[in-house]
């Protein structure tokens, strides 16, 4: 607690030493409340809160002021590998751009989203997420993020241990539109991706709950065993 | 037979005796060896494959006579000026330089099945284990009377895309203010199903910018074609009043051309125009036949590793081929090519054989940012490849959704062309 404290106070000693008066007046006007129910749409990825873990994105806690690509355990882009060698460090400045078109800011990052044009609803959505960054160690009643559709997966489902090699010739399938070495433009990438999150993926689609005509008829056809050998192959590159 | 060193140069020395072959490929170090032919979606896919996953234990060899392939689809998108030629011009390097596959840009003209060597026009002579056999489509003679290979020039099929894709798009830009398009569709079965339509959509986006009086008419001998109600909803929402089309009610089953004259026949009413885009029947490349693989205008091949009917050593991919279900596409192509690679490989050097899935999905244009979409998976049965599953697209759908399925198409692109090319 203390020491949280004097971190902010160092944080606003060093802004105001930058010359930035005010600083927290000048990103105001976002709501939390509103981005929270905006960042439903990036829970398909990204966790925060209490017990959040890295999933097919990094984990978002105490993401301000924190440098590009250094969350402990989380395999990067080499795009978003580059940036963090460059020194890029995660800003309402920097944030504000990435989340208004990623690929414009990291050229050649995985994450998969097509930016937020409106300004209002990058504010909200970053007010948000700073809850989660002022004072990191001290998260009140955050809840776990709770995924938006989730399919009912049985234990023996998601313990499947995938074949890799069934996985690999199962994934040609997938290569016609997904691209082996992480590169997307217009259809995500699916490469590295941890395991649950795949396996969770695709029967979402399998059951018809995550929305997408392709996927729900590729998925569709698909057995537990190949699921899991899919996931493990493209967990592997 | 299974060629050595010491049996390969006996026969050879035989070869050139009797049959003056100036020069038969070696078979190096015994390894088994594939001969592809044709470089398409098939083709370069089944290479490409075979070399990676055999890790260099079988010998491809892959025959196509460009150097660099232009793709089939996405030539549209290009005739709509929303791309450049340059993007769907692609070369054969990374096949031959990160796969260790033998590219040789010739025609292959004559398939001795005996003998299991396939000749070129450049006058090779190349031995096989296995032949895939991926040429794509070649058209039905006096399919479209008045019409022949010789009046391409006056009337463009620009069905094979590259030098005619661009001769076509000239002759689109160089049409007198007002002047009309024509195009004659082909009849069931043919390469690309909702191509011809599409090609029609990126002609009236081109001429709304260039030439916004200008008319555009199909005849087609069709009633019904694919993703109908929404290339009609389009073409009312992008260009509306631009596009006539004439189906078999209306006599657009009897047409005939008169290149010289640029006039086109439709059931007796005989109309001038400046650009006559003929897209004639189809048949299976001319190889096939020469294969005698052929029955009628296809080859028929075995659901469950497209292997030829009439030849347990030949297999034939795409376009070329009568497998039941699927439409022949782009990524059917690639699609069955992945199953026979898996396949042929197991054959040839005792890799494990998975059962064979397959599945298309065909993204169109309406305009730029208003992409619509079909698609289907596909399983082996006894007979045939049947259809298990498909969706399309729904007339109506919000502009979000279409810019997305939009630029869903070029993701695809991207993923395609590297799976076949590296």
């Amino acid at each position: 607690m203390m020491k949280a404290k004097l971190h902010i106070m160092a944080a606003m000693a060093t802004m105001a030493a930058l010359g930035w008066g005010a600083p927290a007046a000048a990103h105001d006007h976002g709501d939390p409340e509103r981005g929270a129910a905006l960042f439903k749409a990036c829970k398909a990825c990204h966790q925060v809160g209490e017990g959040a873990r890295n999933r097919v994105g990094p984990v978002l806690n105490g993401v301000f002021g924190r440098p590009a690509g250094s969350v402990e355990g989380f395999r990067y882009s080499a795009g978003m590998e580059r940036e963090s060698a460059d020194g890029l460090v995660w800003t309402w400045e920097t944030l504000d751009a990435y989340i208004e078109n990623p690929k414009a800011l990291v050229s050649k990052t995985r994450m998969s989203f097509r930016g937020i044009r409106d300004e209002q609803k990058r504010a909200d959505l970053l007010a948000y997420l700073r809850l989660f960054s002022d004072n990191p160690a001290d998260i009140p009643e955050a809840e776990p993020t709770e995924a938006s559709a989730l399919p009912n997966l049985s234990p023996e489902v998601l313990a499947l241990v995938g074949d890799p090699a069934y996985g690999e010739y199962l994934s040609s399938e997938c290569t016609t539109c997904h691209q082996v070495d992480g590169s997307d433009e217009g259809i995500p990438s699916i490469t590295g991706w941890p395991v649950e999150d795949f396996v969770v993926a695709m029967h979402a689609y399998k059951e018809k709950i995550r929305p997408h005509p392709v996927m729900q008829m590729m998925a569709g056809r698909l057995s537990n065993e190949e699921i899991a050998a899919l996931a493990a192959y493209f967990n592997g590159l | 037979m299974k060629l050595n060193r010491r049996r390969f140069i006996g026969a050879t020395a035989g070869a050139t005796a009797t049959l003056a072959a100036p020069m038969v490929r070696a078979a190096s170090d015994g390894r088994p060896r594939v001969v592809v032919v044709g470089g398409g979606a098939g083709g370069a896919t089944v290479a490409r494959y075979l070399a990676k996953d055999s890790k260099g234990a079988i010998d491809v060899t892959l025959i196509e006579p460009t150097r660099t392939y232009y793709t089939c689809f996405f030539s549209n998108l290009y005739l709509g000026g929303l791309i450049p030629l340059e993007k769907i011009a692609h070369s054969y390097g990374t096949l031959a330089a990160e796969y260790g596959i033998n590219v040789v840009h010739d025609w292959a003209v004559g398939i001795d099945r005996d003998a299991r060597t396939v000749t070129t026009a450049g006058g090779y002579t190349f031995a096989y284990d296995k032949l895939v056999l991926s040429p794509g489509i070649d058209f039905v003679e006096g399919s479209v009377p008045g019409w022949d290979i010789d009046a391409q020039n006056e009337m463009p099929h620009a069905y094979k895309a590259g030098s005619q894709t661009e001769l076509l798009r000239a002759q689109i830009m160089a049409m007198p203010e007002g002047g009309t398009y024509a195009m004659v569709a082909p009849p069931n079965p043919y390469r690309c199903p909702p191509g011809p339509y599409e090609r029609v959509s990126m002609v009236a986006r081109i001429l709304k910018q260039h030439n916004p009086t200008a008319k555009i008419l199909i005849a087609d001998p069709k009633p019904k074609f694919s993703k109908m109600a929404l290339f009609q909803e389009g073409w009312s929402n992008h260009y509306d009043g631009m596009i006539e089309w004439i189906g078999p009610d209306f006599g657009g089953d009897k047409v005939s051309v008169d290149p010289a004259a640029m006039t086109l026949d439709i059931d007796g009413e005989v109309t001038r125009v400046d650009v006559c885009n003929v897209i004639p029947a189809m048949k299976a490349g001319r190889i096939c036949e020469i294969a005698g693989i052929t029955d009628g205008n296809w080859a028929p091949v075995h659901a469950r590793d497209l292997r030829s009917k009439m030849d347990d050593n030949i297999h034939v991919l795409g376009d070329s081929c009568a497998q039941g279900d699927m439409p022949k596409s782009g990524f059917s192509a690639n699609s069955q090519a992945k199953v026979c690679a898996n396949a042929v490989r197991g054959a040839l050097t005792g890799s494990a054989v998975f059962p064979a899935k397959f599945s298309n999905t065909c993204w169109s244009s309406l305009d730029e940012n208003d992409g619509v979409k079909v698609g289907a998976t596909y399983e082996a049965t006894d007979e045939k490849i049947a259809k298990v599953d498909g969706f399309i697209s729904k007339t109506g759908e919000d502009a979000t959704l279409r810019q997305a399925t939009y630029e869903e198409s070029f993701g695809w692109y991207e993923g395609i062309t590297s799976d076949m090319f590296g």
